[in-house]
């Protein structure tokens, strides 16, 4: 078929000069002459293929170009040339031709390939900021309904300990990707640390330190009363500074999602969402039996549910009437009373981190605020400040968000490390830690020496204490390899320093050879 | 005083005038205003400014062919379905020929199709002959200008010509009793046979209603860089490439196959539309015709078109500026189109973005039924509206003869 329609084709274009000579005799020789070639392209056709004969014939007919596989088509298919032809750019709107020919001609095109067809990466680059640059801008005009974004007030209060690093780096984190103005007020107990500043330098948002000069102390319900007047110290900051925006407790070892941080945009004064309650106690066998006794509960009474979730309860039309408490029943006598104990730790009634206000609530002047709000400046902190309804005159006023506490849009965990236990300060290992591991000690000689921690933990079970020793004696070969020892840490670099380890091993071996003789 | 007063009341209206634009915006997204008089063409009423005649056809003409094939309610080329239904019902109808300005032929000449659903225009010519004679010798109006103030719409490939075949189009050209009437067709390309001078190109018919049941919100960043979902290769027709599309498509396809930012393939997925939504540019190459409904589809989802159609002329080229709001690409230079995409600035992209979330745009993009202001409908309209009052030439003088009958090839003389 697709034969016949070639020649077909073929055929028709050639019939236009036939029919155009008027000799009789030369119309004869002519016809001749198409027919024998027509005989020829037959078999040409038949020995070599449809396609390859097309080829030959395409070749042998026109004249090749050397870039390009364009061929000028026959032109009697062609109208005649309009006499009144405009010039090509007469029109504004359309106009991209050039000027050489602005009739584009049918017919078999080229399929134009440039040399090297394949995606180049600067180009690449430059396309991903423009996409970057657009989606901005849609995060600017559709993010928040349209309405210009407030900036985020974040309050942690923190004291120097071994999950602190931990904990601070997660809210960190979460604030860093909010994609709103952040001010982060870090309000430290037992007074600004150069730890703790040392963390939050690493944010790249504007951060205001405050120093808090009680030390925490060493029970859950102590704790979370100093933090009730640490938190109380930022938000005096707050009215102060006359910082405007939301303002959200990010307790130190909550996990925030980010719906959170474009749910409270949507706060006018005094908003609640609702927390999900990770009370975990450390043993395990306890959490397996407490579970079994929660499902024992269920199978008894459907109703009383054991939903792990604070926050404000709402009727059918979306109007608060309540809160949901967290229920410690199933705890009880079995809560955490020191920080390090092994077993579940207990949130408030309603935890601080539940609840967002604007930062305009603080503020002095009482132009705007609403009559169910009390002056903050007055507010009594020996009262008693349990949760920041006593900030209310009317805890009926409070917003729901989240779709009306539907959502579950925070965490509250609180986890803490033994109390004796210690850590490097600033988490760097200088001066050197006091353990090292010989080489041919360990089950893979050909990869450096593992880190010292690792022989940390082997010691604490047996002695129950995290204390790493030099022995005084390789104290300065340690000092020597000091650098050494950190870049086998990264084990990623390992081929690249794969000259370096094979050092380290000879030395090391080197020094259980010293060490053994001392032995 | 007075004179300051006027002032004030002026700049009051001004201020009433600018607030009430602003409060026409659907969607919260700012938008841009095409500025100067092309903007303001698109919001023409064009109620009130002329008036249609249509004529009464027997129903072998349009309804008949209909009912034997419903599937021309859906297809691309329905727009001269819309059309009718749109005049029969529309204020600008008059039932009184003589005070009528244009005169509307209803003739469905796309609607003979394949079990495949292409349309084939082998009998079009005779179809429109038929209704032409009809036309000429029961009313007066088609002899006393011998149809230049007619109006047909011809919304097939290359338009009136009636071939799919572009070669072949340009050997029958246009119909040779559509000389002189105002043709509204699909098929746009500058110098070429099947472009009459004073044509209205108008978009390809799109689903008004499918496109916009596969909305998605505004926020789903555009991640995508360039999309395009459709042939490379016509295999079936033109397998080595070359002739399809002038080899634009296949040096699309050879060039950037590889290309992280451009996601080309051939096929069809469900979620197209969404996709689109989600993509920054759109490429609009030509196929076997230089115009397809990508380009409809891109300014509704708000993908910015690439036009890769040498020569092409856009739909209502007259009211909206297709330079500010699409990328020209000639097809020469298709092997660089990713240098000459990364290199147009941010603000420029966004500000073509600005302009397509206009909402009059889309709207003269689509033919809604029922018919709403600033659609297609009423862009043609006003594309006919700007053409009146009619030149005296229009009418002729007694017993002057500007067509031939028998012009054309033998076989479209056969009466259908």
């Amino acid at each position: 078929m697709k034969l016949s329609a070639l020649h077909q084709s073929y055929l028709n274009r050639r019939r236009s000069p036939l029919d155009s000579s008027a000799d009789a005799s030369s119309k004869s020789f002519l016809a001749v002459f198409w027919l024998v070639l027509h005989c020829l392209c037959c078999l040409i056709s038949l020995l070599l293929g449809f396609r390859f004969s097309r080829l030959v014939f395409f070749f042998l007919v026109s004249t090749p170009s050397s870039t390009n596989l364009y061929s000028p088509p026959f032109r009697p298919d062609l109208p005649p040339p309009r006499t009144d032809l405009s010039p090509p750019n007469a029109t504004a709107v359309e106009a991209k031709t050039s000027s050489s020919s602005s009739r584009v001609v049918v017919g078999r095109h080229g399929i134009l390939i440039r040399p090297w067809p394949h995606p180049d990466p600067v180009e690449v680059m430059k396309a991903h900021r423009i996409i970057e640059r657009v989606q901005r801008e849609q995060k600017a005009v559709f993010g928040s309904g349209g309405k210009s974004s407030r900036a985020v007030i974040a309050v942690t209060p923190t004291y120097a300990r071994t999950f602190q690093a931990l904990h601070l780096n997660g809210v960190m984190h979460s604030l860093m990707l909010a994609p709103y103005a952040v001010v982060w007020i870090v309000v430290e107990a037992g007074g600004a640390s150069n730890e703790t500043a040392s963390i939050i330098a690493k944010s790249g948002v504007r951060t205001i330190h405050v120093g808090f000069d009680q030390r925490m102390p060493n029970t859950w319900e102590d704790r979370g009363k100093v933090e009730v007047l640490m938190r109380l110290r930022a938000l005096r900051v707050v009215k102060e500074e006359k910082l405007d925006g939301v303002v959200m407790f990010a307790d130190d070892s909550n996990m925030h999602s980010m719906e959170f941080f474009d749910e409270i945009q949507n706060v006018k004064w005094f908003g609640a969402v609702s927390v999900g309650i990770l009370a975990h106690s450390g043993n395990a066998e306890e959490m397996v039996m407490s579970m079994d006794k929660r499902r024992e509960m269920v199978d008894e009474e459907e109703e009383r549910s054991s939903l792990p979730v604070q926050g404000p309860a709402c009727n059918a039309t979306d109007k608060l009437i309540g809160w949901h408490v967290f229920n410690t029943l199933p705890y009880a006598g079995k809560s955490a009373v020191y920080i390090d104990d092994v077993a579940a730790v207990l949130p408030q009634k309603l935890e601080w981190c539940g609840f967002v206000l604007n930062s305009r609530i603080l503020w002095d002047e009482a132009e705007s605020k609403p009559e169910w709000v009390k002056e903050f400046g007055l507010l009594n902190e020996n009262e008693g400040v349990e949760s920041p309804l006593s900030l209310l005159n009317d805890p009926s006023m409070v917003e729901p968000l989240g779709s009306c506490g539907r959502q579950v849009l925070l965490w509250w965990l609180r986890v803490e490390a033994r109390a004796d236990s210690k850590f490097p300060p600033g988490w760097v290992i200088d001066p050197p830690l006091e353990i090292t591991v010989a080489a041919k000690r360990t089950p893979w000689p050909d990869v450096p020496p593992e880190p010292p921690t690792k022989k940390k933990d082997q010691m604490s079970l047996s002695q129950g204490n995290n204390v790493v020793v030099i022995p005084k004696q390789q104290q300065q070969q340690q000092q020597q390899r000091s650098s050494k020892v950190r870049k086998p840490k990264r084990r990623s670099k390992r081929n690249k320093h794969e000259a370096k380890p094979t050092d380290t091993t000879t030395q090391v071996s080197a020094s259980t050879k010293h060490h053994q003789e001392r032995n | 005083m007075k004179l300051t007063s006027w002032v004030l009341i002026f700049l009051a209206c001004n201020l009433a005038f600018s607030t009430i634009s602003a409060f026409r915006l659907s969607r919260s997204q700012p938008t841009e205003r095409i500025s100067g008089s092309a903007g303001d063409v698109l919001d023409d009423n064009p109620v009130g400014r002329l008036k249609v005649f249509v004529y009464e056809l027997p129903s072998k003409y349009n309804k008949k062919i209909l009912q034997k094939d419903p599937r021309c309610l859906t297809h691309m080329f329905a727009a001269e379905i819309y059309m009718q239904r749109f005049l029969l019902s529309s204020p600008v109808r008059t039932l009184n020929p003589e005070e009528a300005d244009w005169f509307y032929v209803p003739v469905y000449t796309t609607c003979d199709l394949t079990p495949n659903g292409l349309p084939l225009p082998f009998k079009s010519p005779r179809m429109m002959r038929s209704a032409i004679q009809l036309i000429a010798s029961n009313w007066p109006y088609w002899n006393r200008t011998e149809g230049a103030d007619h109006f047909f719409v011809v919304p097939h490939d290359f338009g009136a010509c009636f071939h799919y075949q572009e070669e072949k189009a340009i050997g029958r050209g246009i119909l040779p009793l559509l000389q002189r009437a105002t043709l509204v067709q699909t098929f746009g390309q500058r110098n070429h046979v099947c472009l009459k001078e004073g044509s209205i190109t108008v978009p390809p018919y799109a689903p008004p209603q499918k496109m916009q049941s596969h909305l998605i919100p505004g926020k789903t960043p555009r991640s995508i860089f360039v999309y395009f979902r459709g042939l490379f290769y016509d295999v079936g027709n033109d397998p080595e490439g070359g002739y399809y599309a002038r080899g634009a498509r296949a040096a699309v396809w050879e060039n950037f196959k590889d290309n992280p930012l451009f996601d080309i393939s051939t096929e069809h997925p469900t979620t197209y539309y969404e996709d689109m939504q989600r993509a920054i540019f759109c490429l609009c190459p030509l196929g076997w015709a230089p115009w397809s409904p990508r380009l409809v589809e891109a300014v509704i989802f708000g993908c910015i078109p690439v036009i890769i159609a040498d020569d092409i002329v856009l739909p209502f080229a007259d009211a909206i500026p297709w330079e500010d709001i699409g990328v020209f690409v000639d097809e020469k230079d298709v092997p660089y189109l990713d240098t000459i995409l990364t290199s147009i600035p941010p603000e420029v992209i966004l500000r073509k973005q600005r302009l397509l979330a206009n909402p009059s745009m889309k709207q003269a993009m689509l033919f809604p039924q029922p018919a709403q202001p600033g659609d297609a409908f009423h862009q043609v309209l006003n594309g006919l509206a700007r053409k009146l009052p009619h030149d005296r030439s229009v009418y002729l003088r007694a017993g002057e003869k500007l067509l031939n009958w028998t012009a054309g090839p033998v076989a479209d003389l056969k009466p259908w």
